[in-house]
């Protein structure tokens, strides 16, 4: 292991500017990778922004007891698809009609808006489907007058929603897979460059394993050191749009985590599959 | 210690490399193998070796058939054996004593064994004062020196040579020759593939000829079938 580490090292040493140019490589492929990851975690932010404001509203039939609108909404509030329900009263709904419609404000005050019930649902169960199903469900009480949920625009929002993420996991797979090529290339090439150190340890009787480690350790440490720098590529690039152009969040501290380990396993699976290829053919 | 016995090599486009070829090595023995380019030597040696399988026949080293070996016995059966090569395979970035100490290494021999194992050899292959030399500071026969200082680190009981003068003149190729013949009076033993005819005329150790693949000459038995021109050369 010490041997290992000691010879890892000595690439760095040996051959800068291959190291240099496989660190920098794997970092602005990983970077690339990146700035699509931002994209879509900011577009899907904003997808779950406004699918927060997916709601059902019921109305309730004038007249209607408090005892039956609370114990409907106990029951309502049971669905396993409900976040909460809060009951909006004919005096709410009008202070809130004219905090929002500040223009319409004359014609507002003296008019009649019913109570109702406002029910958002949990994450996951905003689809068309669930929305209408809960609707259906709502509506059977009998002092529901009519229930609403903007059945378009969720279904827009849905197709949107599904949209993005097919796109999203095809383009991310391919940028995956391009940077993993790219990155491959890279590291065969450093494998190739000690093809020379590799036969002579082989033929001295240097065992697989042992020709292996040095190699995994450099891929991984590269890998590393490319990931670390994409991250601060990234972070550099969202904090430039971030302060000139639009508002935009950047990957918690678990998914900067998971790019470095990324590139690190890509630097460990391409030296393995590089050296590997090397070692059959020597 | 190494048995060919019927070795055929046939590679895919190249055609038939060795063709129906037997001898017997004893331990401590000193083999030439001889015969121009293409006949066949480095084959030979490669199959020693393990760095390639016989296509048909069976190759022995030390007893175990090169056939049953897997691909994580080879490094075992490699620590047998010290390999030199004419174009010295050294590591250019690294000095003379490294280049050896790293054959011991990558073996995982004891950190405290190695020192003391680079400077025997460096002194019995006469290179004490280049211990810290570049190879490219070295000459060829110097550079040969190393090479076959890092062959011995594992102390093996054959010495596998391929055309280790190839590159030297006269001079240094007379010195690796004498260092080869102390190696072998020690007990091990050495198989120098070589076109010098020259080498193998002033010495007494027993000479196969190769030619087209086969066993043309040996000189321990009677002349298997031979070419006038070569065994001319070698009578």
């Amino acid at each position: 292991m010490r041997l290992a580490l000691r010879e890892a090292l000595a690439a760095f040493h040996r051959a800068p500017l291959l190291s240099i140019l496989g660190i920098t490589t794997i970092a602005f492929s990983l970077f690339a990778f990146g700035l699509f990851s931002l994209v879509a975690l900011n577009l899907r932010n904003a997808l779950r922004e406004v699918e927060d404001r997916v709601e059902i509203r019921a109305f309730v039939a004038e007249g209607t007891s408090v005892e039956a609108i609370a114990a409907a909404m106990g029951d309502i509030g049971g669905f396993p698809e409900v976040a909460r329900v809060v009951y909006v009263t004919q005096d709410d709904a009008l202070s809130r009609a004219k905090q929002d419609l500040e223009e319409f404000r004359d014609v507002l005050e003296n008019a009649f808006l019913p109570a109702s019930l406002e029910i958002r649902l949990k994450e996951g169960f905003r689809d068309p489907v669930t929305v209408q199903a809960v609707s259906e469900r709502v509506g059977v009480y009998p002092f529901i007058d009519d229930v609403r949920y903007g059945e378009e625009w969720v279904e827009k929002l849905h197709r949107v929603r599904t949209v993005a993420a097919v796109v999203g996991t095809v383009l991310g797979l391919a940028f995956a897979a391009v940077a993993i090529i790219i990155i491959g290339a890279t590291i065969r090439m450093a494998v190739l460059a000690r093809s020379r150190e590799i036969t002579i340890m082989r033929l001295v009787g240097a065992t697989d394993g042992f020709v292996r480690l040095p190699f995994l350790i450099e891929g991984f440490a590269k890998g590393v050191l490319g990931g670390l720098l994409a991250l601060l590529l990234t972070w550099l690039a969202n904090r430039t749009i971030d302060q000139y152009f639009i508002r935009t969040a950047f990957f918690d501290r678990e998914l900067a985590l998971a790019g470095i380990l990324g590139g690190a396993l890509i630097g460990l699976l391409g030296s393995a599959f590089a050296v590997g290829r090397h070692l059959r053919r020597v | 210690m190494i048995r060919f016995a019927h070795v055929t090599k046939e590679y895919p486009r190249v055609g038939i490399a060795l063709n129906d070829i037997s001898f017997h090595l004893a331990r401590g023995e000193f083999l030439f193998l001889t015969g121009p380019s293409g006949s066949g030597k480095s084959t030979v040696l490669r199959l020693v070796y393990a760095d390639d399988l016989p296509t048909h026949g069976d190759v022995a080293v030390t007893g175990i058939s090169t056939r049953t070996l897997r691909r994580g016995d080879i490094p075992a059966l490699r620590r047998k054996l010290g390999i030199v090569f004419q174009d010295y395979r050294l590591l250019e970035d690294r000095s003379a004593e490294a280049n050896i100490a790293f054959a011991m290494e990558v073996t995982g021999a004891p950190r405290a064994t190695i020192a003391p194992k680079v400077s025997r050899l460096l002194t019995q292959v006469g290179l004490v004062s280049k211990a810290t030399s570049l190879p490219q500071e070295l000459s060829g026969g110097e550079q040969q020196r190393v090479a076959i200082a890092r062959a011995l680190v594992n102390d093996p009981v054959v010495l596998i040579a391929d055309e280790p003068t190839g590159n030297l003149d006269d001079r240094a190729t007379r010195g690796i020759f004498q260092l080869l013949r102390e190696i072998n009076a020690s007990g091990t033993a050495v198989v120098m593939a070589t076109h010098n005819l020259e080498l193998i005329r002033r010495s007494e150790y027993r000479t196969i000829e190769l030619n087209h693949g086969q066993v043309v000459f040996d000189s321990l038995d009677q002349p298997v079938t031979p070419e006038p021109s070569n065994t001319e050369a070698l009578s």
